[in-house]
């Protein structure tokens, strides 16, 4: 992938009620097995993604969504 | 099996053979969509060439069925796209539906005031048929059947062709040689040129069979249908009550099997429903490899079409893209013959189609990775696009079904003319195709008809006496509201203002288009300089 112009995605919290937001998440998948979670993350993934609208944005998110494979670590 | 009559046309004694050949400016190798084009836009400009083939006869089976727009707007220059039109089936709408539901509906015209619609469904035997028919009335055209390449020499100044004929063998020699020999160039094979690229393992089964009751006559896609419930399926009209319907298979499928006429039947029963009666046309189980010449310019050896480069046939590129690639071939090649541009102006046919078949296969790629996806997540995104397209439009425009076949854009092209302008509100850009527009010209019209066949200004202007002075070498189309037209130019009238619209024409506003309808530059004032400098560089001299 092309590298990402960074300084798009925001890193500071944009949420009113991050506890609130982060458990709706998670209340979502409760009763979804693997297969299942992997068709909801998808379409959630594709209503967000059209609802941010900005390429660049995406890009670095794909990017640094990475992290959450590596348990934080840069290296990939 | 088929309704259409295959007509064999007749072999005829080359003279090589009785030692009374000479030295050809061109010949082409391959009469299939590329090849006879060539020949007649070569012709236009006045180039006599000779055109081989292996084969006696048109395409076997339908192959490509949707020739689209810039095609038929190529073919009209050699009067024969109105023929494909009535013979053919005008489409311009399409559905998909996810199971049995339909989630999408699309219209690729939607806009009125084009000379040819965005498709016309035919067969490639016809296009052929036509593109034959032409080719033999045609004096410049030397059109040998039953001539197969077996040998290529290349060397500085040339060509020197070994051909098998049924009489035996004979030598030809050419200053250039136009491989428009398909996906498996003999041309290609015998200079030992790679063909890189990807092969993709998933099967489909067409079956084109014809059909006596009313048909659809939109673009039909299904995902997982449940009269083929693990797969998709797409049908399609042509002409005859013809209808292709093209069944994904999977990549585990047996092809033998599935060819059975009876194992052809009980899918299409399943489909069509117990009344439907049919015949067979033809069928095939088709794979398909995405590939590109590394350069398409070799010396004296030029490739176009499927030799230079292939496509999955999701989005109808292939032959489109082989129309495309010799209409911008053949202009470049009449002008290096007859002195009046370098040989180095072959280079951005090179460049321009290379982008453009990286285009085709982006796009390509893309639609198949959708189709069939190769790995869990890819599917998982597929179908949640197809659960969402129904309810939330954003979801529809990404089902990719096939993105059908538009002109490319061949962006910063070194013979095009970077804008010096700004404010352009709409308008093709340097580097895309024209678009058309309804004109009257004491009758009644469209722009592509005055265009061409060489270089055309398109000029906007409120009174005659403004036009620019146009260089040698270049013909004008007025665009005025006063004013009657100077010599070398035409006057249109802008019947519903759809002209000045879709060219953001405002007074002043200049358009130069190549001979193969696309725009090599555009300004809002251009001077004669200007005028002169677009052109010596559209022309190799820049
Ligand atoms: C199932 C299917 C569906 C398709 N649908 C579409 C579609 O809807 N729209 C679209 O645009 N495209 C479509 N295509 C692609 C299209 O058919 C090809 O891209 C197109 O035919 C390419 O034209 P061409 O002139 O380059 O090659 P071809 O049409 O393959 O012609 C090559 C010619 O060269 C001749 N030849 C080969 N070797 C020699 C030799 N040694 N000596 C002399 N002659 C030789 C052959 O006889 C043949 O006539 C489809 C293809 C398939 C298979």
């Amino acid at each position: 992938m092309a590298e990402a112009a960074t300084g798009a995605l925001r890193r500071t919290l944009n949420l009113r009620r991050p506890d609130e937001v982060y458990n709706a998440i998670i209340d979502a998948h409760r009763d979804l097995d693997d297969d299942q979670c992997r068709a909801f993350d998808a379409g959630l993934i594709l209503l967000l993604a059209n609802h941010v609208g900005d390429a660049d944005v995406i890009a670095e998110a794909l990017a640094a969504a990475r992290l959450s494979l590596n348990g934080g670590s840069r290296a990939d | 099996m088929s309704s259409y009559e295959y007509r064999h046309y007749p072999y005829q004694r080359p003279p090589e053979l009785d030692g009374k050949g000479k030295r050809r400016p061109v010949v082409i190798v391959g009469a299939g969509l590329a090849g006879p084009t060539l020949a007649l836009a070569l012709a236009v400009r006045g180039v006599a060439s000779v055109l081989l083939d292996e084969d006696d006869t048109v395409s076997n089976g339908s192959r490509s069925i949707c020739q689209a727009q810039h095609s038929l707007e190529t073919w009209d220059r050699f009067g024969i796209a109105q023929r494909m039109v009535d013979k053919g089936i005008t489409w311009e709408q399409g559905e998909v539906y996810l199971h049995d539901t339909p989630i999408y509906h699309f219209n690729l015209a939607p806009e009125p005031g084009h000379k040819f619609p965005a498709f016309v469904n035919l067969q490639q035997y016809y296009v052929e048929e036509y593109l034959f028919d032409r080719c033999l009335a045609e004096k410049l055209i030397d059109l040998r059947f039953r001539n197969k390449v077996v040998g290529v020499r290349p060397d500085s100044k040339g060509v020197v062709l070994d051909v098998e004929t049924p009489d035996g063998r004979y030598t030809l020699e050419a200053d250039w040689l136009v491989a428009c020999d398909g996906v498996r160039s003999t041309v290609r094979h015998l200079l030992g040129l790679p063909f890189p690229g990807e092969v993709f393992h998933d099967q489909f089964l067409i079956a084109d069979i014809r059909f006596t009751s009313d048909l659809p006559k939109e673009r039909r896609f299904w995902f997982y249908p449940s009269f083929h419930p693990t797969n998709s399926v797409l049908l399609h009209r042509q002409a005859d009550n013809v209808l292709r319907v093209d069944f994904q298979l999977g990549r585990d499928a047996d092809p033998e099997e599935e060819k059975k006429p009876e194992n052809v039947d009980r899918r299409l029963r399943q489909m069509f429903g117990p009344e439907a009666t049919w015949e067979h046309e033809w069928c095939s189980v088709y794979t398909f490899t995405c590939r590109m010449m590394e350069r398409f310019v070799q010396g004296r050896v030029i490739f176009a079409g499927d030799a230079a480069h292939v496509v999955s046939p999701f989005g109808a590129r292939g032959g489109n893209a082989a129309v495309a690639d010799v209409d911008n071939l053949a202009w470049k090649l009449a002008r290096v013959l007859d002195g009046t541009s370098p040989a180095s102006l072959l280079e951005s046919y090179c460049s321009e189609r290379r982008a453009a078949a990286q285009e085709n296969i982006l796009n390509s790629t893309r639609s198949t990775d959708f189709i069939t996806p190769k790995f869990p997540a890819s599917r998982a995104f597929r179908d949640a696009t197809l659960a969402l397209a129904r309810e939330f439009p954003f979801a529809r425009s990404l089902v990719n079904s096939g993105r059908l076949s538009v002109p490319t854009i061949q962006p910063g092209s070194s013979i095009d003319t970077p804008e010096g302008d700004t404010d352009w509100l709409r308008g093709p850009a340097p580097g895309t195709a024209m678009v058309d527009a309804p004109v009257v010209n004491g009758r009644g019209g469209f722009l592509v008809d005055h265009v061409g066949p060489g270089f055309t200004l398109i000029s906007f202007a409120a009174r005659a006496v403004d036009l620019p002075e146009l260089p040698a070498g270049m013909t004008g189309v007025m665009v005025a509201r006063e004013g009657s037209a100077p010599s070398g130019w035409t006057a249109l009238q802008d019947r519903d203002g759809l002209l000045r619209q879709r060219y953001d024409g405002r007074a002043g506003t200049a358009y130069l288009i190549r001979p193969d309808r696309y725009v090599a530059a555009r300004w809002r004032r251009p001077d004669a300089r200007e005028l002169a400098a677009a052109l010596r560089r559209a022309t190799g001299h820049g």
